[in-house]
């Protein structure tokens, strides 16, 4: 009879034990969300430019020797050069300058458009989605009759009634801006409501304000993100178009549709820098969101997740 | 199918009217009377001239006249320019605007589908960039922008289209492609994504293996689908045109409605705004309207009669 002896038996080797682990860092839904985000190098584009549109509106002004307001009027309409990158207005204000100050406006209208149309939105939608039956139906029953309305025409009628100024602007763009992101938000919930976790939450004994805090929202923030996203563009256009029809921020303030505006005159006479930088980032502005809309749009699909 | 018309008719009346009732309320918050003007008046005449317009009269009556003269389509005078009635403005203005309109919504559509299918067909490859690269662009310059640049170059530099005014058909070009670029571009893109969809489906893999055209397959059984998202966004689409014609009529100095409606705007002749916002604001729910008709003609899964509740 053999002797079964120690050295018949080896420890397994080391990687027997690793084959356990998981291979991959575990994802929150957020991280795999960016590491989608970031592989879309047209997104990304959009997210550099928007965050270096954001600086030199902050800094930008700092760069240039030039007031925004003063006027030297020996130097009117000049086209770009050394001294005026952007060239310089009919009062000889510098473009350069002014644009970062239109940027400043044009960003703030549309985030401060977002921002609160999120809110309203978010306790709206949220509500409605909820609290479904009779709540639901009445209040959705208002936001389409409001859905109804033309927005542009009661945003023109506002700005008539309460003059024309930065404040007036945002809230007549809110004032009918909220419904879209109620409707989205009330979507989102109805489907979410309904999932295992939620009634989980609800057996905990769970507050109506809680699950619509911790449980809902989170897990409708995908299409929310997105529609803000869409929503600071067209905020942008909204003032730049309101702007243009002599309805927005008033002199010597100025956005880029103002000075898209002032620029009209003299743009058959060849001054082109005049229009063409407004104009210009108007239009880079609506491009990076539009991509960085559509990029975040894939990225927060959870049908995506590969 | 009827019960569900005769729902969204009196939802649009409905529209209608809050939108009515909301303009004569906030034309009156306005501080100050229409009637001031820089030079003083006589006391007697701006008495008279209140009589006239019926401003003395207590706020509940004007309204009730005002909501009478509505349904009569009686938009009243306009105050800045006594000799003119705001219904004379809109039978002038109206039919141009309209026609500026109509032209633009057909270009787009036509060539936006087109520019989509071809997108798709294609997808992938260098035509569907080029197409996507265009539409993105397209969405992005806002059309006052593209109607400056549009003058810059065909009509100053190249001379090749009239600057301005609303004549020929040679004069209808720059304004209609200024207008038709933006709506173009978003057509297009959504023509694109849900075609791509559709072509993937079991039918459509059926009809090719019965040996049907391409030509035939990609227009009459993948289109008629496709279209629907295309149809859904026509309202939005609808609105921003009629916005846009108020620009591109002050830019192109086209005689039409949009123009009346900036000037008065710039001279604050509030029974024109009025009139002409309620107005608009008839027309485009109304156009509303009929779109969700033909939304329900042309796709028959869709269930008219929805439950309460369901958007």
């Amino acid at each position: 009879m053999t002797q079964i002896r120690d050295d018949w038996f080896h420890p397994l080797a080391k990687d027997g034990d690793e084959k356990e682990t998981v291979v991959r860092p575990s994802l929150s839904y957020w991280k795999d969300a960016w590491r989608r985000l970031k592989q879309n190098k047209l997104a990304m584009g959009g997210l550099i430019f928007l965050g270096f549109l954001a600086l030199m509106a902050i800094f930008g002004p700092i760069f240039s020797p030039h007031s925004v307001t003063i006027q030297d009027l020996p130097n009117q309409n000049q086209p770009p050069s050394s001294t005026h990158w952007f060239g310089t207005d009919e009062s000889g204000r510098d473009v350069f300058t002014r644009t970062w100050y239109g940027a400043r406006i044009s960003l703030f209208v549309g985030l401060m458009a977002a921002l609160i149309d999120f809110f309203i939105g978010i306790l709206y939608g949220g509500i409605a989605g909820y609290k479904g039956g009779r709540t639901d139906a009445v209040m959705m029953r208002i936001v389409e009759v409001l859905y109804g309305l033309p927005y542009l025409l009661v945003v023109i009628l506002l700005l008539v009634v309460m003059g024309p100024s930065l404040t007036t602007i945002i809230i007549a763009l809110t004032i009918t801006g909220w419904v879209g992101m109620a409707r989205i938000v009330r979507g989102q919930v109805l489907q979410v409501k309904n999932y295992e976790f939620v009634t989980a939450s609800k057996s905990f004994g769970a507050k109506t304000g809680r699950i619509i805090r911790k449980n809902l929202i989170p897990n409708a923030m995908g299409p929310i993100i997105v529609q803000m996203t869409l929503t600071v563009p067209s905020a942008i256009f909204a003032e730049a178009f309101l702007s243009f029809l002599g309805l927005g921020i008033q002199a010597p303030f100025a956005s880029w549709g103002v000075m898209a505006n002032d620029a009209l005159p003299v743009i058959i006479s060849g001054d082109w820098w005049r229009l063409f930088f407004p104009a210009l980032f108007i239009s880079l502005t609506m491009f990076a969101f539009n991509v960085l809309g559509d990029g975040l749009q894939d990225a927060l699909d959870p049908k995506m997740r590969g | 199918m009827g019960r569900y018309i005769l729902k969204r008719f009196l939802m649009m009346l409905m529209t209608i009217f809050i939108i009515a009732t909301l303009t004569f309320f906030l034309m009156h918050a306005v501080p100050g009377s229409p009637l001031e003007t820089e030079r003083t008046t006589n006391e007697t005449i701006q008495a008279n001239l209140e009589k006239f317009y019926k401003l003395d009269q207590p706020l509940y009556i004007q309204y009730f006249d005002y909501m009478k003269s509505l349904a009569t389509f009686d938009f009243g005078p306009s105050i800045k320019d006594p000799n003119r009635t705001v219904n004379e403005l809109l039978e002038r203005g109206f039919p141009i605007s309209f026609e500026l309109g109509i032209i633009t919504i057909i270009i787009a559509v036509l060539s936006g589908v087109l520019l989509g299918i071809l997108a798709a067909l294609r997808h992938n490859k260098l035509l569907d960039y080029g197409a996507m690269a265009f539409a993105v662009i397209g969405i992005s310059i806002p059309n006052f922008v593209m109607a400056t640049l549009l003058i810059q170059q065909l009509a100053v530099t190249w001379d090749i289209f009239p600057p301005a005014t609303w004549k020929s058909p040679m004069h209808m070009v720059l304004p209609v492609l200024a207008l038709a670029t933006g709506p173009m571009a978003i057509i297009a893109r959504l023509t694109r994504s849900s075609m791509l969809e559709v072509l993937t489906q079991d039918y459509i893999k059926m009809a090719r293996a019965k040996g049907i055209k391409p030509v035939r397959i990609v227009f009459r059984h993948a289109l008629r689908n496709a279209m629907m998202p295309v149809v859904t966004i026509m309202g939005t689409l609808l609105a921003g045109i009629l916005t846009g014609t108020f620009v591109i009529e002050k830019i192109f100095a086209i005689p039409g409605m949009g123009k009346y409606f900036v000037d008065s705007i710039n001279n604050r002749d509030y029974p024109v705004i009025m009139g002409t916002t309620v107005f608009y604001s008839a027309f485009l729910i109304f156009m509303l309207f009929l779109v969700d008709i033909v939304y329900g003609i042309l796709d028959p899964r869709i269930k008219l009669h929805k439950k309460e509740g369901d958007v």
